[in-house]
């Protein structure tokens, strides 16, 4: 009896070794285990033996179930892993096939270059403020000290519209003056936006953008506008900036400087400005003698085509999607 | 102006170079370039003087010219110059020379006959862009002298660019002052003394305008020799400046511009009736300028004048008839002060440049008309011979510019630093400004003449500071306390805004606010728009009512670029007239064209975009989560007329949306989906202020319901009355289906809805639930005509 159930044991474990997949196993258990299967025909021998023969016996065949239940256990297990990984195998993906869906779009360099620059300027307190393009001589000439007929006049060719009665800005300067009128001191502003000029050719658009910075207070000089001026530039080049303020002459401002940047072996110039002109002050009603303040004014593009290596001014506005696309 | 290197340091000399000299006007405000007069200097060109002349005998138009090159003999050299003739020096280049610009000079054969060398005019020299003829030098030149030498070509020039207000630096004099003031280096000046005068009778000068005028003197200078020539000294001079040699006495007025910074102007008094009157034109009144223009005069233009009417536009360019000429003997010469607003008018009025525009305009020394007057005379006499009549002068020259007070406090707060008291004094004296201790820290300052730029204490402190050295000021970090700036939450800023296009998929572009006023009319037609006057051209004539104007044209653009779709946006004003005055709005606005998705692996190919589409991104860019936005039909020029929304926000418009109208499509060749929108960037940011609300613990049921009902009815109303009808258990109303087609009748529409039901504070009963979905059926059975479908 014990060979027989020895025989069994081994002959029935490398069965089960065996099984293929979980179907074979399943009717292999029921082969052995279930209520006809083989090791359930030898406990039905146990009703014919001796007590003590019988008690040996039993606990031998109740080992070997437990055995065989506990192989088929462990093959059921590594069956189903076997089948996740089969499955798993089947459902991988090449990885490097693109994404769907839509694309990212981007933000125009000018837009971008726009953002920079208020971001710092903002970072050093100035807010920034938004003013009309289409403006009156009085805002865009008159009132930044620049009458009629002034020489000055002509470095801006204007375009003018409703027969003179209006003109599109020539500078973002206006944004000043209609800023001075509403606010008292201290003012610390920067006016972003389009800007218009006559102007048409290789290194002149009739649009452009500036931003124009204004800082008035009861003491503000050259020396607070070289300080900003300088910390803006080695901000925005993310470096340190040699920069150079040279004697210029603006109507509205007095002393007036341009500042220039070291840029390889050369001086470029970048940007204009000055203390604000008494005449200037007096127009918008705030006390030149109390106050004082420097302005500037920066040709967006310019920093932008610096920054950016763009070589041609016109790429900026005639949109070509291959060239805003490298801007994403 | 462009000026000679040599010619200003016969005035003050730094002892610089040209490169370091030019860097230190830059420095002090003044743009300033020097560059070589010639890169390229000839080389074995010598004065020579043609001895005798003998036709050629192979060629009729050549001749053979004996020339005497200061050699030991004389050489034969054969020419086709018209004007070579016996007696005349001009330069030779002999066998071996070199011209500028590389050509090689030998001994040749022309036509049988040897020539040594070639006679050369100004053109083959490198002096002028063309020539006519030899150049003829002057008649005491020496033979053999080495072109170079004799024209002084060896020198360099300085290009300059000023600002407006530095009209004083205009001239040798001028940039001489300056740079004696920068280097602290004393500058010489030609000794001026007064013409001896002849007693000849004058001519009466009347200034009507002597705010136009407030200084004019003017002198005879009778007797003059019609053959006299502008020495070649002279005439380099001028050539150096882009001036042209014309006749001696301009030229002379010419060289004294350039030398003392005062336009003069020479008459042929021969010519000029009556008295002199400096006047305004008359209407109707005409004049024939120098350049022969005819011009229409304005009562607002300034003019020189005799009885016989206007002889000149004052300060600005003179007239044909009354200056001098081949045959003038007898010159009336005019040195005057003009205001410079008068003459800018003028000058703009009628589009005319000239230098004595350009000087006149941006102001000349007050002070300078007598002295130039002298200068110009003297050299007159010297050229041409002649005796000098008396001065006539009306108005006076002042004696100094501004008295201007000045305080050393001003000083230090406009420029931010302290300049030493003591140092103000000298600094400005280098200037010619003489200063006058007043009270403590304060000087009474007075200008001279040609500095009339200096007008406030602030043009002082300019000054000081570029005497000082912009570079020494420095920076100061300045901290003057602000208010912080507020961050209003309710209005998304307009970077926002375009974050979200932009994540979306959107390209931002940026279009002129110009465009073209057809295809402007076509976008949107009856809409009042603001035309430039002077525009640059006619498709930039007009303002942008709406983006459109810029999108479509950069969409075709980028079309003929072999793009087959884009998402594109702009975000900027568009304008529109308003009373007397303008109106600008901030819009936002996108056109997307081509296929909905770019083409992609697995995925639905080529579905062109639609309406929808872009809904969603606009649904996003609202983030609407009050429902506050609503879409309805509506018509405009542009849009397909059964695919276009007007959005609306609390009833008010925002914007549009819809598909391009196929007529306009057709007009402008557009064969691909083109779906547009334009919203008011200002209306579409405002957000309400989040208020948050409890959320329910409690399950939610859902009942989807499909409605059957006439094609025209909207299907935002069907939720609208869905959700009015579900009472306040009905948490949400969703589209989720639209059936057209078998089992339904023609005309009708199945709208599938998905009803969500909910509460805060128990699970709903599902007789509730049946009751509320009832009261819907019913509502919108009684209002919309919808049926449930079976």
């Amino acid at each position: 009896m014990a060979n027989d159930l020895e025989e069994l044991s081994s002959r029935a474990a490398a069965e089960i070794d065996a099984a293929g997949d979980a179907r074979v196993l399943e009717q292999l258990r029921v082969d052995l285990l279930g209520k006809k299967g083989r090791v359930t025909e030898l406990l039905k021998q146990l009703g014919g033996m001796a007590p003590e023969q019988r008690k040996a016996f039993g606990e031998q065949v109740n080992r070997v179930k437990e055995t065989l239940a506990a192989a088929l256990e462990r093959k059921a297990q590594s069956l189903a892993e076997s089948e996740l990984a089969r499955q798993l195998a089947s459902e991988t993906i090449d990885v490097t096939l693109p994404g769907r869906g839509e694309d990212i779009g981007g933000l125009h360099p000018v837009t971008r270059t726009i953002r920079r620059i208020e971001r710092i300027f903002n970072s050093m307190g100035f807010e920034s403020v938004q003013g009309p393009e289409i403006e009156d001589d009085w805002h865009n000439f008159q009132a930044l000290n620049i009458p009629e007929s002034h020489p000055a006049r002509a470095m801006q060719d204007t375009f003018y519209a409703l027969n003179g009665a209006r003109l599109l800005r020539t500078h973002t300067s206006p944004v000043q003056i209609r800023t001075m009128k509403q606010r008292k001191p201290p003012i610390r502003i920067i006016c972003p936006g389009r800007v218009y000029r006559v102007d048409f050719d290789r290194t002149h658009s009739p649009m452009f953008h500036q931003v124009e910075g204004l800082y008035v207070a009861e003491s503000v000089g050259l020396a607070d506008l070289k300080h900003d001026l300088q910390r803006f530039l080695s901000l925005f080049f993310e470096r340190e900036v040699e920069a150079l303020f040279r004697p210029s002459y603006f109507p509205f401002v007095e002393p007036g400087a341009d500042v220039h940047m070291r840029w390889g072996d050369r001086w470029l110039e970048l940007l204009g400005c000055g203390v604000v002109h008494p005449n200037v002050l007096n127009a918008v009603g705030i006390d030149p003698e109390r106050y004082t303040g420097y302005a500037f004014g920066m040709g967006v593009e310019r920093l932008a085509m610096l920054r950016y290596g763009v070589d041609d001014l016109r790429l900026f506005f005639n949109n070509d999607l291959r060239f805003l696309e490298q801007f994403r | 102006m462009k000026i000679s290197e040599k010619w200003l340091r016969e005035w003050v000399s730094p002892p610089v170079s040209a490169t370091a000299l030019a860097e230190k006007l830059n420095l002090a405000g003044l743009e300033c370039e020097a560059e070589p007069l010639m890169p390229d200097l000839p080389q074995g060109v010598v004065v020579s003087l043609i001895v005798r002349t003998e036709p050629h005998p192979q060629a009729e138009r050549l001749r053979i010219c004996e020339v005497d090159a200061g050699l030991d003999e004389t050489l034969k050299i054969v020419c086709g110059a018209a004007n070579a003739r016996a007696g005349i020096l001009v330069p030779a280049a002999l066998p071996g020379a070199r011209l500028p610009g590389g050509k090689e000079i030998g001994a040749a054969v022309l036509r049988g006959v040897e020539s040594s060398g070639m006679l050369c005019s100004a053109a083959e020299l490198g002096l002028a862009e063309k020539s006519e003829g030899l150049l003829e030098l002057d008649p005491d030149a020496y033979p053999g002298t080495p072109i170079e030498k004799h024209l002084g070509l060896d020198d360099r020039l300085l290009n300059l660019e000023l600002t407006p207000n530095r009209g004083d630096c205009l001239s040798i004099a001028g940039l001489a002052r300056e740079l004696a003031a920068l280097y602290s280096l004393p500058a010489k000046a030609p000794t001026i003394r007064p013409a001896v005068v002849s007693a000849l009778p004058s001519r009466d000068v009347v200034v009507e305008d002597s705010q136009g005028c407030p200084h004019y003197v003017g002198r005879v200078v009778d007797r003059i020799n019609p053959k006299a020539r502008t020495p070649d000294w002279m005439r380099e001079r001028l050539r150096r400046s882009g001036i042209r040699a014309i006749h001696p006495v301009v030229d002379i007025t010419n060289y004294v511009m350039l030398e003392l910074g005062q336009p003069m102007h020479g008459f042929d008094n021969a010519r000029l009736a009556g008295a002199v009157r400096i006047r305004r034109a008359r209407a109707g009144e005409q004049l024939v300028l120098l350049n022969e223009q005819n011009l229409q005069l304005n009562p607002a233009d300034l003019l020189i004048a005799d009885d016989g009417g206007p002889l000149v536009l004052a300060g600005v360019m003179g007239g044909a008839a009354s200056g001098v000429g081949a045959g003038t003997t007898q010159v009336f010469l005019e040195s005057a002060c003009f205001d410079p607003i008068g003459i800018a008018g003028s000058g703009r009025r009628h589009k005319l440049l000239s230098d004595s525009r350009y000087r006149n305009e941006r102001g000349v020394d007050p002070g300078l008309q007598r002295r130039a007057l002298e200068r110009a005379t003297v050299l007159i006499q010297q050229i041409c011979g002649g005796e000098a009549g008396p001065v006539v002068e009306v108005g006076r020259a002042p004696q100094y510019g501004a008295s201007l007070r000045l305080r050393h406090s001003r000083i230090e707060r406009l420029l931010g630093c302290t300049v030493p008291a003591r140092d103000v004094p000298v600094l400005l004296a280098r200037l010619g400004i003489e200063t006058q201790a007043e009270e403590a820290g304060a000087w009474r300052a007075r200008v001279p003449t040609w500095r009339y730029d200096l007008r406030i204490e602030a043009d002082l402190v300019e000054e000081i500071g570029r005497l000082y050295g912009y570079d020494r000021i420095p920076a100061r970090a300045n901290a003057a306390s602000l208010a912080p700036f507020s961050v209003p939450e309710t209005q998304r800023p307009v970077d926002a805004l375009k974050d979200i296009l932009v994540a979306r998929g959107y390209q931002e572009v940026v279009t002129y606010s110009f465009v073209d006023p057809k295809l402007q009319a076509q976008l949107d037609p009856g809409t009042a728009v603001v035309a430039l006057d002077n525009p640059i051209a006619e498709t930039m004539g007009v303002m942008r009512s709406t983006l459109w104007s810029g999108l479509i044209p950069t969409w075709l653009y980028n079309r003929q670029r072999q793009h087959k779709r884009a998402r594109l946006f702009e975000c900027g004003a568009a304008y529109a007239p308003d009373g007397a005055g303008t109106r600008e709005a901030q819009r936002l606005a996108g056109l997307v064209a081509g296929t909905a998705l770019a083409e992609q692996w697995g995925s639905q190919p080529g579905r062109p975009v639609d309406f929808y589409d872009v809904k969603a991104d606009l649904l996003a860019l609202m983030g609407d989560s009050a429902g506050r936005f609503c879409f309805e039909r509506g018509e405009h020029a542009a849009l397909h007329p059964g695919r276009c929304a007007r959005i609306l926000r609390d009833g008010q418009p925002v914007g549009w949306l819809g598909e391009l109208h196929p007529r306009l499509a057709q007009t402008l060749d557009i064969g691909e989906a083109l779906v547009l929108f334009e919203l008011d960037a200002q209306k579409v940011g405002a957000a309400p202020l989040p208020q948050a609300a409890a959320v329910s613990e409690f399950p939610s049921s859902r009942r989807d319901l499909a409605l059957v009902l006439r094609e025209e009815v909207p299907a935002e109303e069907l939720v609208a009355a869905a959700r009015k009808a579900g009472g306040p258990l009905l948490r949400s109303v969703q589209v989720f289906d639209i059936y057209r087609g078998p089992g339904l009748p023609e005309g009708f529409k199945s709208i599938a809805l998905g009803l969500i039901f909910q509460d805060y504070s128990r699970t709903l009963h599902i007789e509730e639930i049946d009751a509320a979905v009832r009261e819907i059926t019913d509502s919108v059975s009684a209002q919309l005509g919808a049926s449930v479908r079976g």
